[in-house]
């Protein structure tokens, strides 16, 4: 055994360090946020040309993997550098649309997953498990949607139940995988239904619906199907700038076999959440060293603030779950390429941790930064906005966490 | 110890219902971080002053009812619980006001307490500066002797509402006194915003939107008029209102009741009640509020007894500060996907008023004097533990 990237991985991992940090982010994050790409864009192309955005697409298709312990590694580079764009998106993609090949349907990843690897196309999706929007669709070539429900409507799949974690991937149904007694579903519906102020829209669709499915036990779940977006409608700007948010238009159905995207989508809402917690743990870590270098300069009182213990203690505290919540994501990482049948539980796991950390980070960043931490035009912002919009991305922190008990289940 | 209110409080609180349902817009104004938004909450300052809403403490005599802190609890909760704007003026009636009642003359207070009740003049408060935050003391700007005056000079910063407020009032380095604690020498000023040589350049706060903004002073011109105090003995007067920054007056119980009836509603709406973890924190955030509303309710009666306040209003400010944080939390938790949409999404619930609060609950520790201070506040003048580095 040895638990520990290796020479190559911390290599590949020191490279993206020095491209990104040249390549000077908040300014691409700030375009990105007004839809202007150019900027990152001539990013994504430089992620092309390193090796990131094949990390998930198998050689057959263009790619180099699935790498997932390289795609820790470089994951938490684009996060510690708050890199713009459906990063986390296009490694679900590949693992979708690489699934779905080894189901014998390669056509799709045929179709998209070269062009992908080679930086010329952009790729974005949204899946059951997670919201109702495709981050950036506005600016990928393939917005891929996989929608529970007969008509592929939003809010037309009660059920909510992609997957049953059989395939090994965290489908973000954590309540249903425990299982609660289908009989308070009922009441869950009855007085709980997930619908968003508004529109009628389901919003959490995973809990609110799953069990009285269930229930209704003669009526099967309902299909999981595939379709490629025809458009999308407006940008929502998330709390993030660099997250722009559209719901898609449905175009045409991918017609496959139901089973076969059924379990894809669950595999590829495993992958969306590995590469999230990757992601996010960049995103903490680069909150603790911006901090850090903060409290070291700023003076009040006389000193540098760093030196007060009620400072230190804070930093401190962030710095220790970091170095917890890291563990976890390799381990994911580990267990993913064994194609473990705990793999689920590892991803969970790692995803509610490192989301948790990131967001308790933010909040000390902010916190040990004073008022400057609090304005948009100093760069802290858009680790802060990340972290906060990273915490609900993909599933629930109690999904995650539901799921995460499986990890002691015999 | 009972609870009970009297008739006449009773009556208070109906009267205040009643005018709030009546008058309180259907139509919320549009965000107070906007020149457009400024204006619909000074029009509202307007509507509340016409009827002696705006203060209520104050004496009759500049526009308020003479009511006690207990009756001004009473108006918070109806207040908040009608839905009822943001107030724009807060600054000036909470902070300023109390300065001009304990410190002021009565030529100031007849001049510029009924412009501040209805909302015709808004102020800013302008003590903060680049390397001054926490060491509030150590600031740099100066206050400079001029005949019939002063002129003010340097920069201040973190500036709420400066962006469209129409004055402010700081504090200023007049009298240099080497040897002596720095925050000897300060006099405390008040100065138009649109007056010569004052330069306002506007700050977006996490969500982009104005909420503050720097003052650079160039040679301003202050009549002695408008020096609140002794010049030199500035410091007092800004501490003695500091409590009042900190505690009850500034964020009510009044405004955590109504937002966590709100929350509870939220969750019953959306959320699996069996994901207890959530129900926890939603439960969590009732009782604090039930705590808040009770611990004003001692406070006013303590101070009606002849007590004194000290220094518990840092108290009052890190729970009321956490609670609104575990509060909006909370709420974008319980949202899923939609908790990470900016409050000016198309789709943001509730209009952004949940992103739009948490944005603003996240700057609660830290101004008004941050939670590491208030805890050093507590430990050492309410624990008497002695005292650190600091
Ligand atoms: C939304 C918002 C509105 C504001 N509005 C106004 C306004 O209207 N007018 C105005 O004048 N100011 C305003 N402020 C400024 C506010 O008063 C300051 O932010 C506050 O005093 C802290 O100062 P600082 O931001 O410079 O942080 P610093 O003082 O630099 O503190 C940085 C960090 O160090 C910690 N720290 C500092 N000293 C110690 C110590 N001795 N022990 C332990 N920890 C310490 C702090 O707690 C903080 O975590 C506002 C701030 C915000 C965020």
């Amino acid at each position: 055994m040895r638990f520990l990237p290796d020479a190559e991985q911390n290599a590949f991992a020191h490279s993206l360090d020095r491209m990104l940090a040249a390549a000077g982010t908040p300014g691409a994050v700030r375009a990105w946020a007004r839809g202007e790409h150019g900027p990152g864009l001539a990013l994504w192309r430089r992620l092309a040309e390193a090796g990131v955005l094949g990390l998930a697409v198998p050689e057959a298709y263009g790619g180099v993997g699935p790498l997932p312990v390289e795609l820790a590694v470089a994951y938490e580079r684009l996060g510690r550098h708050a890199v713009p764009g459906p990063v986390v998106e296009t490694a679900a993609v590949a693992a979708l649309l690489s699934h779905l090949a080894a189901a014998g349907e390669p056509g799709p990843a045929e179709e998209w997953l070269p062009g992908v690897c080679a930086g010329g196309t952009r790729v974005t999706l949204t899946l059951p498990a997670g919201g109702p929007y495709a981050l950036d669709a506005d600016v990928c070539d393939g917005v891929f949607v996989v929608r529970e429900g007969m008509t592929g409507e939003e809010g037309d799949g009660a059920a909510g139940v992609p997957g049953d974690g059989a395939s090994g991937a965290a489908s973000g149904t954590g309540r249903t995988h425990l299982g609660g007694a289908p009989g308070d579903g009922a009441r869950t519906e009855g007085t709980h239904a997930g619908v968003r102020p508004g529109d009628g829209t389901r919003m959490d669709r995973t809990r609110a619906g799953a069990a009285p499915v269930r229930e209704r036990a003669p009526l099967a779940a309902p299909p999981v199907r595939l379709f490629l977006a025809g458009g999308h409608g407006p940008v929502q700007s998330s709390v993030d700038p660099a997250r722009r948010l559209a719901r898609p238009v449905l175009g045409e159905e991918v017609p496959l076999p139901e089973s076969a995207v059924r379990a894809a989508a669950a595999h590829a809402a495993g992958w969306a959440a590995f590469a999230c917690a990757a992601q996010a743990l960049g995103v903490g870590s680069a909150l603790l060293e911006r901090t850090v270098a903060y409290v070291r300069t700023r003076t009040q009182f006389g000193s540098p603030v760093g030196a007060f213990q009620a400072v230190k203690h804070r930093l401190a505290d962030t710095r220790t779950a970091l170095e917890f919540a890291r563990p976890l994501v390799h381990g994911a990482a580990v267990a993913l390429a064994a194609g473990a049948p705990g793999a689920a539980a590892e991803v969970a796991a790692a995803k509610a941790t490192a989301c948790d950390v990131a967001y308790a980070a933010a909040r000390t960043a902010l916190q040990l930064h004073g008022a400057i931490g609090y304005t948009a035009e100093y760069d802290l912002s858009l680790w802060i906005g990340k972290a906060r919009a990273l915490r609900s991305a993909w599933g629930s922190p109690a999904d995650f966490r539901a799921l995460a008990l499986h990890l002691f289940f015999e | 110890m009972d609870l009970d209110l009297t008739p006449e409080q009773e009556d208070f609180r109906a009267e205040a219902r009643a005018w709030l349902a009546a008058h309180v817009p259907e139509v919320p104004p549009r965000s107070l971080e906007t020149r457009e938004g400024f204006a619909e909450h000074r029009a509202w300052e307007r509507t509340l002053a016409a009827d002696r809403w705006s203060a209520v403490t104050w004496p009759e005599e500049y526009g308020g009812r003479g009511r006690s802190l207990l009756e001004w609890l009473l108006f918070e909760e109806e207040y908040h619980a009608a839905g009822a704007p943001a107030r724009v003026s807060q600054n000036g009636v909470c902070l300023l006001a109390p300065a001009l009642f304990a410190h002021g003359t009565e030529e100031q207070r007849a001049r510029l307490l009924p412009p501040m009740a209805s909302g015709a003049t808004v102020w800013a408060q302008a003590w903060s500066e680049p390397e001054a935050g926490s060491d509030l003391a150590s600031l740099r700007s100066v206050a400079v002797r001029e005949r019939g005056g002063w002129l003010l000079r340097g920069q201040k910063t973190w500036s709420s509402r400066a962006a469209f407020a129409d004055r402010a009032f700081g504090l200023f380095r007049s009298h240099a006194d080497p040897g002596r604690p720095p925050h000897h020498g300060l006099t405390y000023a008040m100065f138009p915003l649109d007056a010569p040589g004052v330069t306002v350049r506007p700050l977006g706060r996490l969500d982009g939107r104005p909420a503050f903004a720097e003052i650079f002073l160039d040679d301003v011109f202050v009549p002695d008029a408008d020096v609140l105090g002794e010049p030199g003995r500035g410091w007092r007067v800004a501490m003695s209102t500091a409590g009042d920054e900190r505690g009850l007056t500034l964020r009510s119980p009044g405004r955590f009741l109504a937002a966590a009836r709100r929350l509870v509603a939220l969750w019953r709406a959306t959320a699996d009640p069996d994901d207890t973890a959530l129900c926890d924190r939603v439960a969590d955030v009732a009782v604090r509020a039930r705590a808040y509303q009770l611990y004003g309710y001692g406070v006013a009666a303590r101070l009606e007894a002849g007590g004194t306040l000290g220094s518990e209003p840092s108290m009052s400010k890190l729970f009321w500060s956490e609670l609104d944080l575990a509060l909006h939390g909370t709420a974008l938790d319980l949202l899923g996907p939609y908790g990470e949409l900016a409050g000016t999404a198309a789709d943001a619930p509730e209009g952004g008023r949940w992103a739009d609060g948490y944005t603003f609950a996240l700057a609660g520790p830290l101004y008004a004097g941050t939670n590491e201070i208030q805890r050093d506040i507590v430990a050492e003048r309410v624990l008497g533990l002695p005292r650190g580095m600091r």
